[in-house]
């Protein structure tokens, strides 16, 4: 028996290796045939270093230094998961699905784990992602075991879903890598409140990757809440397909975690289309928090709309890198993009880098970013009226960040994000 | 009372104020005019407690206590208001919220029980209606997209609400329409008793019209040059400060 840990890319193609023939679809052969190419893929890449442009600012080497194992669940209740929020919950330990933890009957539509029927997915699963480019996403199809699969039918109203991810306790670093399918069919709409955390005390990876698609007129709300745990690694990807007329709508408020990467691609595919990525990092000192997007204008008369906020503490940093290209069909796109730090300590960093590649001629697109720290005078204002120093500093952050939030429309989603900003602030003065 | 004596102070190493004595008795309504950039504004900061406006000496207390040592929100605690001549807008901070949390940051100073949303919306909309203000204030941004006369009168809606002993107005009047005018000194009117004191800082001696000061000093390039009664006002507005200058 060899009990060499393998370290970074080597170790996780060497778990394939041994795990290959257990993984859900090994009898399915265009599943198969996913993970030997992804494998290939990742082989080839490796984790990306800083010297890809892409991965400029956030080194992975804390990643890819370590050894992860598979995980081995051993959380036996839900103790540790948030309050209900709406009717339907969907819960993943460890990349896995648990229905006894979940709450999943009587939707007017389909959720289910995705392992389940995955014979049923070929040609969805994969349609969207891109392994050959994201080595991340290689990674993720050669180990994906499990994952949310969701498909609302034609004019289906679906409320709201919550996704919840858990990791849990173990002695050795573990990695999992879910893969959720999510489908609007047209004039669909479904609210999706997602909350991903984990145990303070243990390393882990948590490798999600979406795949969404919303056909004709869809509408779906994406809330994600990162609040993992202060040792863990999340480097989350989404890919969005936004058809005619149909409206994605994300806000991601990263919370938690050691390092985090919020990497969106989104295809505005359709006529009249709409996306709005938005989102808040609330950073403490050793943390590190990179929001990526690359938005494709694809289609004429669509609107995109992005405000990030990034509130940095102590020796953090803080990175956004949003990317927008107009083709050349994409006339009379109305585009968007601001990007705003607010640095509470002098050994706090952020890196903006906004990038427009435009090639149609009738478009509206602007995009800016600010770094400042809290305004004197705001301060000094609140503290004259007998505010304590740190209860108006708390009062400046939240408004800095209220921007950003009370552009999400959907309450519960509104309610989820603003109760979680709280909950750091709290625990920040304590 | 607010008792001042030998103040002074310096903005970025440059001296400002050269030695202000002043002394407002408990109830008593004083008025400070004086040309543009002699010092109201700095003493009204350096009162508050605002950082970058450093005291090189003297001493100035508040019924025999100390301001100077004191931080920004334990002055206020202590009963100092200033109204700014320039109030600040808070994009992102709701008034109400803003209001409430001020009003229960000085009640717990004092030892009083915290207002609840209910309380305080009830007794903030008894005031707004004195102050004719409306109650769509509440709902915005603190000063956020405010005209120049509803910042100042959202001023004076947060002294009536704050009731504190010792008022500093810095040109609260200065933009407000004729009615505003009336308001506003109404609202300082209001809060006048054996308790509480004032400082106006005005340009303009119609605002005196309306409330009444029981001394006017002349501020000029850092000291006090001249005190009188409200006749001083009237005598300023008809000659300017040349004849001040000269009698100095
Ligand atoms: N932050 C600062 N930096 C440099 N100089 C300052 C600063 N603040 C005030 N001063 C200077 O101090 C002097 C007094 O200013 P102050 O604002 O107190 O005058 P003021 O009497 O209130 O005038 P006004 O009637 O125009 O309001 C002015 O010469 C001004 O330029
Ligand atoms: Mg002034």
């Amino acid at each position: 028996m060899n009990t060499v840990v393998h370290s970074g890319a080597e170790g996780f193609l060497h778990r394939f290796e041994g795990l290959r023939a257990r993984l859900p679809g090994q009898r399915l052969a265009w599943v198969q045939a996913l993970r030997e190419a992804a494998a290939e893929q990742f082989r080839v890449a490796g984790f990306p270093t800083r010297r890809v442009e892409a991965w400029k600012y956030t080194d992975l080497r804390p990643v890819s230094d370590a050894a992860f194992d598979e995980a081995l669940t051993i959380l036996g209740d839900g103790d540790t998961l948030p309050a209900p929020r709406g009717e339907r919950r969907a819960v993943f330990v460890d990349g896995r699905f648990r229905e006894e933890l979940s709450q999943i009957e009587g939707a007017s539509f389909a959720i289910g784990s995705l392992a389940e029927e995955l014979p049923r997915l070929e040609g969805r699963l994969g349609a969207l992602a891109r392994p050959a480019e994201e080595s991340l996403v290689a990674l993720n199809t050669m180990l994906f075991e499990d994952g949310l699969l969701v498909t609302v039918p034609t004019g289906v109203a679906g409320g709201v879903l919550e996704l919840c991810s858990l990791a849990s306790r173990s002695e050795r670093p573990s990695a999992f890598h879910p893969r959720h399918l999510i489908r609007l069919e047209s004039g669909a709409s479904l609210t999706i409140v997602e909350e991903a955390s984990g145990p303070e005390d243990t390393r882990y990876l948590h490798n999600p990757v979406f795949e969404i698609e919303l056909a004709e007129g869809a509408v779906l709300t994406h809330a994600r809440i990162q609040r993992e745990g202060v040792k863990g690694f999340q480097l989350g990807t989404v890919y969005a397909r936004i058809e005619a007329g149909a409206t994605y709508d994300n806000f991601t408020l990263n919370a938690g975690a050691r390092l985090v990467r919020n990497e969106i691609h989104a295809v505005l595919a359709g006529p009249k289309s709409a996306c709005h990525m938005n989102g808040a990092q609330l950073l403490r000192a050793g943390q590190h928090a990179d929001t990526t997007t690359v938005l494709d204008h694809a289609a004429p008369d669509c609107a995109s709309r992005q405000t990030y906020k990034t509130v940095l503490q102590g020796k953090s940093r803080g990175v956004f890198q949003g990317k927008i290209h107009v083709h050349q069909v994409a006339q009379r796109t109305d585009g968007y993009q601001m990007n705003q730090a607010l640095l509470l300590s002098p050994d706090a960093e952020i890196d903006s880098k906004p990038q427009l590649e435009i090639y149609a001629d009738d478009v509206k697109c602007s995009h800016g970013a600010t770094v400042g720290a809290l305004d004197a005078d705001q301060l000094f204002y609140l503290r004259a009226r007998g505010i304590p120093e740190a209860k108006a500093r708390s009062i400046l952050v939240e408004a800095f960040l209220q921007e950003a939030i009370e552009g999400v429309t959907d309450e519960t989603a509104r309610a989820a994000l603003e109760s979680a900003v709280a909950g750091w602030w709290e625990k920040e003065a304590a | 009372m607010l008792r001042i004596e030998g103040l002074t102070a310096e903005v970025d190493g440059k001296p400002i104020l050269k030695g202000i004595d002043l002394e407002v008795p408990a109830g008593e309504v004083h008025a400070i005019m004086g040309p543009n950039g002699s010092g109201k504004s700095t003493l009204s900061y350096v009162l508050a407690g605002r950082e970058g406006y450093e005291v090189t000496g003297g001493s100035a207390t508040l019924n025999g206590v100390d301001l100077l040592g004191m931080e920004p929100e334990e002055r206020a605690a202590a009963g100092v208001f200033l109204a700014f001549q320039y109030p600040v807008e808070l994009p992102g901070v709701g008034n109400a919220n803003f209001l409430r949390t001020a009003l229960n940051a000085i009640r717990r100073g004092k030892g009083e029980s915290e207002l609840d949303a209910m309380q305080f919306l009830k007794l903030a909309r008894a005031r707004l209606k004195e102050l004719q203000m409306s109650e769509d204030m509440l709902k915005r941004g603190v000063n956020v997209g405010f005209s120049g006369g509803e910042k100042k009168r959202n001023e004076v809606l947060q002294m009536a609400l704050l009731r504190p002993s010792l008022a500093i107005l810095d040109e609260t009047d200065s933009g407000l329409d004729i009615d505003a005018l009336k308001i506003v000194a109404d609202g300082v009117n209001a809060l006048r008793a054996p308790d509480f004191s004032a400082l106006v800082i005005t340009h303009y001696q119609r605002l005196l019209d309306y409330i009444v000061p029981d001394k006017v000093h002349v501020l000029m390039q850092g000291r006090i040059v001249q005190t009188g009664g409200p006749e001083l006002a009237k005598q300023l507005e008809a000659s300017g400060y040349a004849s001040v200058q000269a009698a100095a």
